[in-house]
C-alpha cells in the first residue's frame, strides 16, 4: 500500500528534532505540523512574517491579519513574534531556519528541484520557494513518486524550468524514503508498508542506489 | 513635529499621475490599503507599475485596479489567486516580472537604504539569473540584484501618529516597513490615527521620516482568503 497524503507528512515527522526552528511549504509540508511527536520544542516560521505558528483558530478567534504563508487564517503561541518580510527573509537566507520542507514536481538526481512553474500553463510566480532551496542546509521534499499520468517525478535531469540547484537532501514519497548523494543519485533507504524494491524501481527514472534489505518504513 | 496629516485618501494619491511607479504593501489580502486602492479607482489613473508581493484576488484588492485595466505591469512574486490576472497576461494587456519574494522584500529594502544592488543566492540556476552578473564567495554562487524604488509607496499600519510614526499588527506588517521608505513620497492609511506623542516610542516600527501623508482610513473589510478554523 502507498501513502496518502497524512502517511507522508508522518513519515515527514520523524526527520524533526529537538530545538529546530522549521519552514513547512504549502501542501503535504503543512500536515507535517500535525504529526510533531508530543514533548518536541520546535519552532513553525511562516515567511511572512511569523515565528511560532500556533494551531488553526476557532471562529471565535480567527483574526484576518494573522495568517501564514498558504493565506490560511493561524494563531500564535506562547514566545512567538512577527516581524517584516526583509527580516524574515533574512532568517532563510542568513541560514537561521534549519529545515525546509516543501513540495515539488520534479527532483532530479543531484538534488536540483523544479516547483514553480510549468511552461505553457499559467504561472502563478515562485513566492518564497526560490529563497529557501537557495539557503537551506537540510531541505526535505514532500511529494507523490510519480505525476497522475505514471510519469516518475526523481529523474536523471529536471525537465521543468528550475527552482534550485543541488540543494534537496531527502525526499518522502508515497512509496519510499530516499536521500540524494552528493556524488548523485537517489539511495533507497525505506519503502512503504507493503511496497516493494521492484516497484520503487519501476517508478524511479533517475539512478537509484539499493544496498542491502530494505526495511518498511515505520509510522 | 512635522504634522503628515491629510484629509483622506482621495487628497492622499491627488497627484499620482499616469505611468507612475507604485509599491503597494500587504500579503495576500492582509494588510494592504483597501482606502486608497479605492481612492485610484476613482481617479482613475492608468499606465500603473505596480511593485506588490501580490496582486490581489478577483475583485478585491489589486485585482479591482486590473478590473479597470489601470495597470500596465506587476513586479511579484506569486500571482497564482486571480483569474483576471491570467486573462490579460495572456492576452497582452499586462506584463509581469516574477522575483522570488526574498529577493522582492530585500531589492525594497535596498532601494530604501541607498544601497543600489547585492548579492543573492535565491534563483541562482534558474530563469530569474538569466542576464544577471553571478559571483562566488567562499565556494558558493551569488546572484547580483538590484534595488527597487517607487515614486509613491501606498501602505497600510494598524496605528500612526501625526508625525508620521508607524506600529503595524499581526502578519500585516510584511512587505509594508520596507516600501514605506523606499518611496519618493509614502503614503500611509492607518486604522486609528493618534497625536504625536501618544505612542511609545519603544514600540514604534516605522519612523516618521518615511512617510510624507497620512490619514485615518475607514470601512476595512480585511477580507479573509482562505479561513481555516479548529472545532473550539
Amino acid at each position: 500500500m502507498s501513502l496518502d497524503k497524512q502517511g507522508i507528512a508522518k513519515r515527514i515527522a520523524q526527520e524533526i528534532e529537538n530545538n529546530m526552528y522549521i519552514n513547512l511549504g504549502i501542501g503535504i509540508p503543512t500536515l507535517v505540523a500535525n504529526y510533531i511527536p508530543e514533548g518536541m520544542d520546535v519552532v513553525l516560521q511562516s515567511e511572512n512574517g511569523l515565528l511560532g505558528i500556533g494551531p488553526f483558530p476557532t471562529e471565535a478567534e480567527v483574526d484576518a491579519d494573522l495568517i501564514n504563508a498558504g493565506k490560511q487564517t493561524v494563531t500564535m503561541l506562547p514566545g512567538s513574534v512577527l516581524f517584516d518580510s526583509a527580516e524574515s527573509f533574512a532568517m532563510i537566507r542568513g541560514g537561521h531556519v534549519h529545515l525546509t520542507i516543501l513540495g515539488a514536481m520534479e527532483v532530479s538526481e543531484n538534488g536540483d528541484i523544479a516547483n514553480w512553474k510549468i511552461p505553457g500553463k499559467m504561472v502563478k510566480g515562485m513566492g518564497g520557494a526560490m529563497d529557501l532551496v537557495a539557503s537551506a542546509d537540510n531541505i526535505i521534499v514532500a511529494m507523490q513518486h510519480t505525476s497522475r499520468k505514471g510519469d516518475s517525478k526523481l529523474l536523471p535531469e529536471c525537465t521543468l524550468p528550475i527552482t534550485g540547484l543541488k540543494c534537496v537532501k531527502k525526499i518522502v514519497t508515497n512509496l519510499a524514503v530516499l536521500d540524494v548523494l552528493g556524488e548523485g543519485g537517489f539511495k533507497l533507504l525505506e519503502r512503504a508498508p507493503g511496497v516493494s524494491v521492484e516497484e520503487i524501481e519501476k517508478a524511479t527514472a533517475g539512478k537509484l542506489i539499493i544496498e542491502g534489505e530494505i526495511p518498511e518504513m515505520q509510522i | 513635529m512635522i504634522n503628515k496629516v491629510v484629509s483622506g485618501p482621495d487628497e492622499a494619491i491627488h497627484d499620482i499621475p499616469n505611468d507612475a511607479t507604485l509599491m503597494l504593501g500587504g500579503f495576500g489580502l492582509t494588510g494592504i490599503p483597501e482606502n486608497c486602492i479605492s481612492a485610484l479607482l476613482r481617479k482613475g489613473v492608468t499606465g500603473l507599475t505596480c511593485i506588490s508581493n501580490n496582486a490581489g484576488v478577483d475583485g478585491f484588492g489589486i485585482g479591482l485596479l486590473l478590473e479597470t485595466r489601470q495597470v500596465k505591469k506587476m513586479i511579484s512574486s506569486y500571482v497564482g489567486e486571480n483569474a483576471l490576472f491570467e486573462e490579460q497576461l495572456l492576452s497582452g494587456l499586462l506584463e509581469v516580472d516574477l522575483i522570488p519574494q526574498g529577493s522582492l522584500a530585500e531589492r525594497v529594502r535596498a532601494g530604501s537604504a541607498g544601497i543600489p544592488a547585492f548579492f543573492t543566492p535565491a534563483g541562482v540556476g534558474t530563469e530569474v539569473a538569466e542576464g544577471k552578473e553571478t559571483r562566488e564567495f567562499e565556494g558558493k554562487t551569488y546572484l547580483l540584484e538590484s534595488w527597487l524604488r517607487a515614486d509613491f509607496s501606498i501602505i497600510k499600519a494598524w496605528k500612526g501618529d501625526t508625525a508620521g510614526n508607524l506600529i503595524f499588527r499581526g502578519t500585516s506588517r510584511n512587505f509594508n516597513p520596507m516600501m514605506a521608505a523606499a518611496g519618493k513620497i509614502t503614503v500611509v492609511e492607518v486604522e486609528e490615527l493618534v497625536p504625536a506623542g501618544e505612542l511609545d516610542p519603544n514600540q514604534i516600527h516605522t519612523p516618521g521620516i518615511y512617510v510624507q501623508r497620512i490619514f485615518q482610513g475607514k470601512d476595512y473589510e480585511k477580507r479573509i482568503e482562505q479561513r481555516t478554523t479548529r472545532q473550539a
